[in-house]
């Protein structure tokens, strides 16, 4: 296997566990809203606070860890750019 | 060397602006105890502001084709992630996201989790990509990396028909915020909103945009978030709402227990002569409706909205213009972070206005109360005036109930500042951060429209040999043609005919997610496959609009249909969006395989490394 396609298949699967955490915070766990409702967390039914701060808030998180992966991967297999590219 | 230096002074740069501005709101609040007047503080906070936005447009004037078009691809990440929040966060998501949390509750929240979990979709599957491809529109990747004029004609057709439905919204979001601060009509209000987005865009394309964004999404997110903390804090929230309003939330489920959530029928609501568009509280703030219906509409909802969100044009542009691949993956975390700074902050307003409408023992507390007494309160008579509140006492007690008391969404972020007795400072500063969140949106826009127009239409299928000067100019009477157009139809109020900002989420998605993403992760896709994707995605999502939403499957398809599943005219994407992916893919695989020569191209896109696929000039 080529180095390009080594890096694309890494990149794919970074891409797959991305999107299944992005659905697990934006799908999933609203599937069980009324079942989450029923704890709470900071006071707050934990569904609420989940569409109310917690999933957007995994989101951000989501987006800045993805995005250092990524960076890792590319090093790895020489595709980094130079920071004054 | 002025760019490189500038590039280098912006945190300075906006540094010092951010703080000329918070200077500006304390020689406000002096002004106000001096006795200037309510009215002359708003017109100074939308004046001063405004010209703000104009001079910063007018030095970022440019005569160089990638500066108009990706501002020439210098804008560091965590600047245009503050530019891509203010593109992002409309007039709309300013005035009326509270709102629409304050009477929808849990089930309006799927809003919340769809604009910002499609952010995600954008970092994952596109950003990056189109970057390395080095286009200057949306279309451009698409008609380059599928070849030929008619595919990218199609792609402009639907960018036009989402971002246009968007633009009119956000001109007559600017037009009802210019109207109220300055105390003029509504119309005039309108053309002055046109005038302060033209001057901001026409002389420096993407650039002007961009640094007037940046300047924008400061004063809108620190005029969203100044009155949040301060109500928090007045009405007994504590100093940090984000983390402290558990009780809060508990104690409203208890309010509504003690009122009862009462539904009035349509007939007392019209005897009563509630003026339209103002809503009444009847549904509960954080309890999660029943059933397996509730739940996929909650679900289809966030789904249409993050799906769109990663295919709106205007969205996605402002990632060409990050200096690297990586720097774009970081600068839409970035645009989310800040974007969340609103976002998280929305629900908590809501429940803090919601908290001190329906508490007894709070002073600013209606609900309950005898009517006579809550009229003559002052904020009550003034929204009153302008119909944007209304009380009918349906039981004729003379107390207000909680199904009696009518406002708009709006009022909850106009308004709130002052019944929780802020100083009138605060609601000229929401005013200035309102106008801001419209503005920039709309510039965002108008630019997406008119450069795919200018740059995918006249440059690259009408005249390929057009000179700079020549590109140029078109592009910028493009811009005046497609705002005047805008503010034409806004200034008629026209606006309600198109509908929902929600449209422009699904039209996008119906045309536009599918080719977008399958021209990078499926090198198979051909020309054929877009074209008939795109074509079949918009033209099946658009009849399906038109056989769900009344207005017009009365005249069209003679008389009210059901939905189907549940996919209301919110949601038609969920048609478009799968007939698009079917098709693509069955005309793909009949039609001959793409070239050696795109299937490099497409290799190339996917790594970091190397030169755009798209000169730096082209």
């Amino acid at each position: 296997m080529s180095n390009k396609d080594a890096y694309w298949n890494k990149t794919k699967n970074h891409m797959i566990v991305t999107l299944v955490l992005w659905a697990f915070f934006s799908l999933v766990i609203f599937m069980f809203g009324s079942e989450l409702n029923t704890m709470s967390f900071l006071g707050y039914p934990l569904a609420y606070y989940m569409t109310a701060q917690g999933s957007l808030l995994a989101f951000v998180i989501i987006l800045f860890w993805t995005a250092n992966k990524q960076e890792k991967i590319d090093e790895e297999h020489g595709f980094s750019e130079r920071e004054d590219d | 060397m002025f760019k490189g230096d500038f590039i280098q002074n912006l945190p300075k740069i906006y540094g010092t602006y951010t703080g000329g501005f918070i200077v500006f709101i304390i020689l406000m609040a002096l002004a106000e105890q001096a006795g200037v007047s309510a009215k002359n503080i708003g017109v100074m906070f939308v004046a001063f502001t405004v010209l703000i936005y104009a001079l910063i447009g007018y030095l970022s004037r440019t005569v160089q084709v990638d500066a108009y078009y990706v501002a020439g691809r210098q804008v560091p990440t965590v600047f245009n992630g503050m530019a891509t929040a203010a593109d992002w966060m409309s007039g709309a998501s300013f005035v009326a996201l509270a709102g629409g949390v304050y009477f929808g509750g849990y089930t309006y929240m799927a809003f919340l989790v769809g604009w910002t979990g499609g952010y995600v979709l954008v970092a994952t599957l596109m950003a990056p990509y189109l970057r390395k491809f080095g286009c200057y529109t949306v279309p451009d990747f698409i008609g380059t990396r599928y070849g030929g004029n008619l595919v990218r004609a199609c792609s402009v057709f639907v960018l036009f028909i989402a971002s246009f439905t968007y633009v009119t919204a956000q001109i007559n979001a600017t037009g009802t915020i210019a109207s109220r601060a300055l105390g003029i009509p509504f119309e005039a209000g309108v053309w002055v909103g046109l005038i302060s987005i033209l001057i901001c865009s026409m002389l420096g394309g993407m650039r002007a945009v961009t640094w007037t964004q940046v300047a924008q999404y400061i004063v809108l997110i620190i005029a969203y978030l100044i009155p949040v903390f301060w109500i928090s804090s007045n009405v007994g929230g504590g100093i940090f709402p984000h983390l402290m309003l558990g009780d809060e939330v508990a104690r409203l489920g208890e309010l509504e227990q003690q009122f009862g959530l009462v539904k009035n029928s349509a007939a007392d609501m019209k005897a009563a002569g509630v003026p339209g568009g103002l809503k009444y509280i009847s549904g509960t703030h954080s309890g999660v409706p029943e059933g397996g219906m509730a739940v996929w509409k909650y679900l289809s909802l966030a789904i249409c909205m993050m799906v769109g969100t990663a295919s709106l044009p205007h969205i996605l542009m402002r990632y060409f213009t990050t200096p690297t691949v990586r720097a774009a993956r970081k600068s839409v975390a970035w645009s989310l972070f800040f974007i969340f700074l609103l976002y998280s902050s929305a629900p908590m307003l809501a429940t803090l206005s919601k908290l001190a409408l329906m508490d007894p023992n709070l002073p600013t507390g209606i609900i309950g109360k005898s009517i006579s007494e809550v009229q003559s309160i002052e904020w009550v008579q003034r929204w009153s005036e302008v119909k944007q509140v209304f009380i009918a006492d349906f039981n004729g007690d003379g107390i207000l109930q909680l199904n009696e008391w009518f406002m708009r969404g709006d009022v909850v972020v106009l308004a709130t500042p002052e019944v929780a007795g802020l100083p009138f400072v605060i609601s000229g500063l929401v005013f200035a951060g309102g106008m801001a969140a419209a503005m920039s949106t709309a510039d965002g826009l108008v630019l997406a429209i008119s450069n795919a127009l200018s740059h995918d239409i006249y440059y690259k299928i009408i005249n390929p040999k057009a000179e700079t000067a020549k590109r140029l100019l078109v592009a910028r009477t493009l811009l005046v043609i497609i705002g005047a157009a805008g503010a034409y139809i806004a200034s008629f109020r026209l606006t309600s005919i198109l509908g929902s900002v929600a449209w422009a989420f699904d039209f996008a998605m119906s045309g536009l997610f599918f080719p977008l993403v399958l021209g990078v992760w499926w090198k198979r896709a051909t020309r054929e496959g877009a074209i008939a994707g795109i074509l079949a995605g918009i033209i099946s999502g658009t009849v399906y609009l038109t056989w769900v939403f009344p207005k017009f499957s009365v005249p069209i398809w003679g008389g009210v249909n059901t939905p189907f599943l549940g996919i209301d005219h919110l949601r038609f994407g969920l048609i478009g969006a799968p007939i698009c992916l079917v098709v693509m893919v069955v005309v793909s695989l009949m039609t001959k395989e793409p070239s050696p020569a795109t299937q490099k191209l497409v290799d190339d896109t996917r790594i970091p490394t190397g030169k755009a696929i798209l000169g730096k000039q082209h």
